[in-house]
């Protein structure tokens, strides 16, 4: 990272040399401030993720070393093995990958069809609905936990993966973003349609969904993002192996292996990495679905 | 004329059915909830015993409950300092990224994006140990410039920072990317004409830059601080468990968030009827930050 960075710096310097000397030095000061600032700024960004790879690759005694060894001098896999031996980590991260898959699924379907009714059918009460949808974004989660919770419980829903993805299968916020979106489509697109004689359903796979491509991998990253990392509500709900998810897992495995350090961050680096990779591949999309929450209020 | 009122017959069924999913769900998952949270705030609720009907009186025991004032002092303390600290930061990497003679500034974004992306829990346990007070990499390097770095989570002052600086790492990227979008609305245009008229730099940046920005300047600030009264994963992860300090929220209460108390309360106290009343406290404190800033957008800055 660094030595493309300080090249570019040396083919910047030279094309300062065309102004007055008096001028040329306060500028390329300027440059190299930003650079620096910029620079502490990503190592800080960094730092406890290079920590945590690199400590999930070595032995416990290497870990607590001073000064840390950033490459390890014993690199071991160990910690890996270790982890799905002691703990059924796999099963965590089964668990983690149903319940998002799921979660992001339901929300996408409910958010288009509802945003597509609310914005082009004429149904009475629909202002009525928009409101109530906007105003329960103010709404937290935190406040309706504890009743979320007596719910799972009447319904026998505790430790169970319906019971940890129930509180997320729908999300005011997608509502509103698929309905502003579909807005903008014109409505003869859909009348021609119906002219020719498509059905509803029809329209709404054919046409509707096709258009609405952008917004929806906005929202299945951002609904994605935020349900990998979930903590407080599978917290509550799971109580055994059967339903945890990899962010409880990863918490019950530290509290039991309290100083197994080598483990927790083999863990952690098995919990971070899926999301990282997604983004390093998709930047546009992540970056884009995040940026959308800007919408939101 | 028959056809025409068939039609929009047709037409309000199918809206019907397409809402119904969400309507179904909105109703189970957000309105009751909600309606039952706010009916559980008046009563008394023990473990063991019938409920009884306080009105209220939860509401009235909040004002005397030291456990309450304390978490509510640490939530805003917390709001306080990893709101502008955030706001500050992105909106320098944010001004600085868009800097014209920068190399490798998509790598830049990639890099300060990433703890957007990175799972909350598993980035807390490597803080953790990078704030350990004997082998952990934070006190090496205060060492390194000949400052004795202090217990960190073990410490009833430093625990606090400590999390708050996580806090910041964690959001910054995501604050950044809407500075950058916000960015990108401004006319170039107005810019060289700021220059041409020979303002400098920072009479750019506070005449020209920072007005036109101000809608996304206030849409960051709320999104910020109602994350921050919701704060929980960072407290929890970070107090409890470990070597020393085992109590979620400790040592000694001092980072006890609102969210923690009210999962202490319901989880591990099981005062239900307290910890509802307490949860729409938190409603109350979110539903007045997005009305003030409903107030504020509605006014925006005119140019």
């Amino acid at each position: 990272m660094s030595p493309d960075i300080f090249s570019g710096m040396t083919v910047k310097a030279p094309a300062c040399t065309g102004m007055p000397g008096s001028k040329r030095r306060p500028l390329a000061l300027l440059h190299l401030l930003t650079y620096v600032a910029l620079l502490a700024g990503a190592v800080w960004t960094l730092l406890p993720l290079a920590w945590m790879v690199s400590a999930s690759l070595k032995p416990l005694s290497e870990v607590m070393r001073i000064p840390p060894t950033w490459v390890p001098l014993q690199p071991t896999l160990d910690n890996f093995r270790q982890v799905f031996v002691q703990f059924p980590f796999g099963r965590y991260l089964l668990n983690s990958v149903i319940v998002a898959a799921v979660v992001v699924v339901s929300v996408l379907l409910t958010s288009s069809l509802a945003g597509y009714s609310l914005a082009k059918f004429n149904v009475p009460g629909r202002t009525f609905i928009f409101f109530l949808i906007l105003s329960s974004l103010m709404v937290p989660f935190q406040t309706r936990m504890i009743p979320l919770y007596r719910m799972a419980v009447a319904f026998r829903l505790i430790d169970t993966r319906l019971g940890v993805m129930f509180p997320w299968l729908i999300d005011a916020f997608g509502i509103f973003l698929m309905r502003q979106f579909i807005a903008t489509i014109p409505t003869e697109l859909i009348e021609a349609a119906r002219i020719d004689g498509a059905s509803e359903p029809f329209i709404f796979v054919r046409i509707i969904l096709p258009l609405t491509k952008q917004a929806l991998s906005a929202l299945a990253v951002f609904t994605l993002t935020a349900n990998w990392e979930e903590f407080l509500w599978p917290l509550i709900v799971s109580t055994s192996e059967a339903s945890r998810t990899l962010p409880v897992g990863l918490q019950g495995f530290a509290e039991q292996y309290g100083t197994n350090i080598h483990w927790q961050m083999a863990g952690s680096v098995i919990a971070v990495a899926p999301l990282i990779i997604a983004f390093l591949v998709l930047q546009r999309q992540f970056v884009e679905g995040i940026a959308m929450t800007g919408l939101k209020g | 004329m028959r056809s025409i009122s068939h039609e929009r017959r047709r037409q309000v069924v199918w809206g019907y059915i397409f809402l119904a999913p969400a309507l179904a769900l909105f109703a189970v998952i957000l309105v009751y909830p909600l309606l039952y949270a706010l009916w559980l705030g008046f009563y008394d609720w023990p473990v063991f015993g019938e409920k009884t009907f306080v009105g209220l009186g939860n509401y009235a025991r909040m004002l005397s409950d030291p456990l309450f004032r304390k978490s509510l002092v640490n939530t805003v303390c917390w709001t306080c300092c990893v709101v502008p600290a955030t706001v500050v930061i992105s909106l320098a990497v944010a001004l600085l990224l868009e800097a014209k003679f920068l190399k490798g500034r998509g790598l830049f974004r990639t890099i300060y994006f990433i703890p957007v992306v990175t799972s909350v829990v598993g980035a807390a346990f490597a803080w953790k140990w990078l704030f350990e007070p004997t082998f952990g990499v934070i006190n090496w390097l205060l060492g390194l410039v000949g400052i004795r770095g202090p217990g960190w989570l073990a410490s009833t002052t430093w625990a606090l920072p400590a999390m708050m600086a996580v806090g910041v790492w964690k959001q910054v990227g995501f604050a950044m990317v809407i500075f950058l979008a916000g960015l990108q609305t401004i006319p170039k245009e107005l810019k060289e004409a700021a220059t041409v008229d020979g303002a400098s730099s920072s009479q750019q940046f506070f005449r020209v830059i920072l007005p036109l920005l101000n809608p996304t300047v206030v849409l960051v600030l709320v999104m910020l601080v109602i994350n921050a009264f919701r704060v929980f994963t960072i407290p929890y992860v970070m107090s409890a468990g470990g070597f020393t300090w085992a109590t979620p929220g400790g040592p000694l209460d001092s980072t006890r968030v609102l969210v923690l108390h009210i999962y202490d309360l319901a989880f591990s106290k099981f005062q239900v009827g307290y910890a509802s009343a307490t949860a729409f406290v938190l409603l109350v404190i979110i539903m007045m930050v997005t009305i003030i800033q409903i107030k504020l957008v509605q006014r925006p800055f005119e140019y």
